[in-house]
């Protein structure tokens, strides 16, 4: 049997769809059985999900600017 | 168009643009990597300015080596080759470890505060329903996602570059891994130390009683 302990390291894995049929099998009649887990296997997903919404970083102008520059410098001498 | 080793034919379209001189396109690139690969490129030579001097260099080889690229690979994972090429040689050269060689010892252990846990492994502090249940919650929550931006910001660099190319990024592991080198397992093991401790920060703000 695999433990409470075991599905807060293996969820990774989980997630991944990376387990054997086996493993799988004992994790999800684990979360099946266990609500503590089962809302941690939520709270994960809900936890990859809202990291995505993290915007990215916008570009600064000055940078930008530089890079097209080296575009420009490339296209006037290819 | 139908070449079974042309990986995305719209690669190859966007590649075939930017030869043609196309400035929007390249803008778009540029937009959407160039802050990505300055993270990166720090992580095998040091500081900012260096690292955006070698994601600026990275660019040109880009531009250069373009009529070579067949479509073989994402175009994104190409480029991203190129720079991390270009930030090992640089880092080498300054004497830098390759920063993904090795796990270090942030990876290891267990990920979760063993206390948390009878000797049997079963909760002795289960985790708590959250306040909030979608991503569409967890925006209204703008002191979680304040700590959740800043936590990422904390990770172990190796961790946070593997989240923000997967979770944030959205990349596939398997592009992950190529451009980082790391093994399939390395690569999971990072990620879930990483999303490990960012639902921690979250619990630490919305568990409800």
């Amino acid at each position: 049997m695999i433990s409470c302990k075991d599905i807060t390291e293996l969820i990774t894995d989980y997630l991944e769809g990376t387990m054997s049929f086996v493993d799988r099998l004992s994790f999800t009649m684990h979360i099946a059985m266990c609500p503590p887990c089962k809302r941690y296997v939520e709270q994960m997903k809900l936890t990859v999900a809202t990291t995505g919404e993290i915007p990215s970083e916008p570009l600064p102008e000055h940078v930008e600017s530089e890079l097209m520059t080296i575009f420009q410098d490339w296209k006037a001498g290819s | 168009m139908n070449d079974p080793k042309v990986h995305s034919p719209a690669d190859l379209e966007l590649a075939r643009r930017i030869l043609a001189g196309d400035e929007a396109a390249f803008r778009d690139l540029v937009a959407q990597h160039h802050t990505s690969m300055v993270r990166l490129a720090a992580m095998y030579c040091g500081t900012p300015p260096v690292a955006n001097e070698v994601a600026q260099e990275a660019w040109l080889a880009v531009l250069k080596g373009l009529p070579k690229f067949e479509g073989r690979s994402a175009l994104k994972t190409w480029i991203y080759r190129i720079l991390v090429n270009r930030a090992k040689t640089r880092g080498q050269r300054e004497g830098r470890q390759i920063p993904f060689s090795a796990l270090g010892s942030d990876d290891e252990g267990p990920s979760l505060d063993p206390s948390r846990f009878s000797n049997k492994g079963k909760w002795s502090e289960a985790p708590q329903t959250w306040e909030a249940t979608t991503p569409e919650d967890m925006l209204q929550r703008k002191e979680a996602m304040a700590a959740l931006e800043q936590a990422l910001t904390e990770l172990p660099e190796r961790q946070r570059m593997v989240v923000t190319l997967r979770d944030i990024d959205g990349w596939e592991s398997e592009d992950v891994c190529n451009v980082l080198e790391i093994s399939e397992t390395n690569q999971r093991v990072l990620l879930h130390r990483g999303r490990t401790k960012l639902r921690s920060i979250l619990e630490g703000h919305l568990s409800g009683r």
